[in-house]
């Protein structure tokens, strides 16, 4: 597959001294959807606010399409769609008005067969001659991915399209960002759920002060650092592990009351057998077990709070 | 790849669009004000005080001051129309889609400047239209007229949107047209010749730019001015010239539109 979105040792430094890019490099193929993750003030608005042309780099270069995002700043942007952040529309235009006027903005001729489509995916043909301060903030939220798609962008980017979004509207825009995918649309999301990250990306990149810490496809990722968690209800505590369970990787809580196995998800199954019959030996009996799975939140964290702990 | 062209004259036309639009949607503020305004100043100026005026220059005094009632509308009304719109987006945070879109920033400036220029010249044709209600008017030079009306709009609603770039609040953006335009425009022979203000201050009147915008209109109306028109035309560009320079600067620096 094409290389779609090439960032090279993207750097910003904002004028008041703070650094929000290190130098970040990262490219994105033609038609995947891409998740950024990261805690506040990690970078990933301004990453984003770079690659649009609304954020001018420090150092580094950006090319989408192939077009470079400040030579040929026509070419590229024609191709991008950009959901941002935060709420920002003409509340005093009408849903279609400000539709169409995004059409236009981006060099398109006029198509209302194609802006009522996009009104309609978004379930806002209803609303068409609303103004659009008349609308509730999911409603406004919706109006502004319509400007973004109105104009048949190749890269979309959300940034937390989800954000204060109710289950019904987080449900839509998965269901769109899919359709969108069909079509062979780019899509670069960030998000704070995780979980949404796990339904849709294919491959999740993971940025921490202003760094791109990790990225990876999200099944090897979850597959790589996914453990699975077994822990046991003893009847009885244990005030400290028995040496005769040493060969497992065991940890007890505070009241000896639970015992947590960790195994990787590729370890062989036996080894629970064997344990669970390592722990009949010794007598050690419980009331309940149950696994857990380490989701991409979890790896998420640690991955964080690991770097927070060397930096 | 979809054709790019090389003048994006979709975008151009839809900034412009929405900023006419944006006019009739508030018909009331931009165009009725002023008139009403210019009208209150017939009924005081022209007929209350101009009765007991002689004429100024051979003028009779209410027509003298319609080029001046003219040009004090149309400088006001350009700063602030053209520094509204593009302070709007930027308060509103809506200029994020500006900035992302494919528009070079000429096509940028032609468009919310294009969008201010005209409405300023359709409300100084309207201002003189209503003069004539109130005084026969004949004009010596009706496309010098065009032109002073023409350019002095383009030159402030440039200078508008450099204000309305640079303001980081709304008493910003207030604060030049209150505090320097609206003197200048007084005091710039608006509503009476230089040539009968007392000779030191006459010195001083050299110095307001206004006058020479004042008297080179007035010139097109009467054929006679304050100073010569050569002087007034080369003022006017000269001032085009300077915000078309701020412009070029604020795009190529980023100045306060990007961080
Ligand atoms: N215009 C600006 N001027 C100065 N500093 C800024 C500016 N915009 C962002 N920053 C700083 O840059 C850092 C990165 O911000 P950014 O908005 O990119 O983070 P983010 O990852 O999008 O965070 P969030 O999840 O909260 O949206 C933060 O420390 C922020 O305070
Ligand atoms: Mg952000």
């Amino acid at each position: 597959m094409a290389t779609v979105l090439d960032i090279r040792g993207l750097t910003k430094t904002y004028a008041s001294g703070l650094t929000a890019l290190k130098p970040v490099t990262l490219a994105i193929e033609e038609g995947e959807i891409f998740a950024l993750l990261g805690p506040n003030g990690a970078g990933k608005t301004t990453l984003i606010s770079i690659v649009c042309g609304i954020v001018t780099p420090s150092a580094g270069s950006v090319t989408v399409g192939g077009f470079d995002v400040s030579r040929d700043y026509r070419a590229a942007r024609a191709l991008i769609g950009l959901v941002p952040q935060e709420l920002a529309t003409d509340s005093y235009e009408t849903v279609w008005a400000t539709t169409t006027h995004s059409r236009g903005l981006f060099g398109r001729p006029p198509d209302r067969a194609y802006v009522e489509r996009t009104l309609r995916s978004l379930s806002l043909w209803d609303k068409r001659d609303a103004r659009i301060r008349t609308l509730s903030g999911g409603m406004k939220r919706r109006v502004m991915i319509a400007k973004a798609l109105v104009h048949e962008p190749r890269v979309l980017f959300l940034d937390e399209p989800t954000a204060g979004v109710d289950v019904e509207l987080r449900r839509d825009m998965w269901a769109l960002v899919r359709e969108l995918r069909e079509d062979g649309v780019t899509i670069i999301l960030t998000t704070h759920y995780i979980e949404e990250a796990e339904e849709m990306a294919d491959r999740v990149g993971v940025i921490s002060r202003g760094e791109l810490i990790l990225v990876e496809e999200k099944h090897t990722l979850m597959r790589k650092l996914g453990q699975k968690h077994l822990v046991l209800h003893l009847h009885a505590p244990l005030t400290e592990l028995p040496a005769a369970l040493s060969r497992w990787d065991l940890a007890l809580d505070a009241d000896g009351q639970l015992l947590e196995y960790r195994f990787d998800t590729r370890a062989e199954h036996n080894d629970i057998a064997a344990l669970l019959r390592g722990l009949d030996e010794l007598g050690i009996t419980y009331a309940d077990l149950h696994t857990e799975q380490s989701s991409l939140e979890d790896i998420f964290v640690d991955l964080v709070a690991s770097r927070e702990a060397h930096a | 790849m979809n054709g790019v062209a090389r003048f994006n004259h979709h975008g151009v036309w839809a900034i412009y669009k929405f900023e006419m639009g944006r006019t009739l949607r508030t018909l009331l503020q931009s165009i009725a004000t002023p008139v009403i305004t210019t009208s209150l100043y017939f009924v005081v100026f022209g007929s209350a005080i101009g009765g007991r005026m002689a004429n100024v220059d051979g003028v009779p005094y209410g027509a003298f001051i319609v080029p001046g009632l003219i040009m004090l509308a149309v400088l006001t009304e350009s700063l602030s129309n053209a520094s509204f719109a593009i302070y709007l987006p930027k308060f509103t945070g809506t200029i994020y889609e500006l900035l992302s879109a494919p528009l070079s920033p000429f096509e940028i400036v032609l468009a919310y400047v294009g969008a201010a220029t005209t409405k300023s010249l359709l409300l100084g044709l309207l201002i003189l239209a209503t003069a004539r209600l109130f005084v026969p008017l004949e004009i010596a030079h009706p496309v010098w007229m065009l032109a002073f009306l023409l350019l002095t709009a383009v030159a402030f609603c440039l200078f508008g949107f450099v204000l309305g770039i640079w303001a980081n609040g709304w008493e910003q953006l207030q604060f030049v047209p209150m505090l320097v335009i609206t003197p200048l425009t007084f005091l710039g022979g608006s509503f009476y010749s230089i040539n009968m203000l007392p000779p030191t201050w006459q010195t001083v009147a050299l110095f307001n730019p206004v006058v020479y915008l004042v008297s080179g209109f007035r010139w097109s109306f009467f054929d006679k001015g304050d100073v010569a028109v050569g002087v007034s035309l080369a003022f006017v560009s000269g001032f085009l010239a300077v915000c078309l320079l701020m412009v070029w600067w604020i795009f190529r620096s980023g100045y306060r539109l990007k961080t």
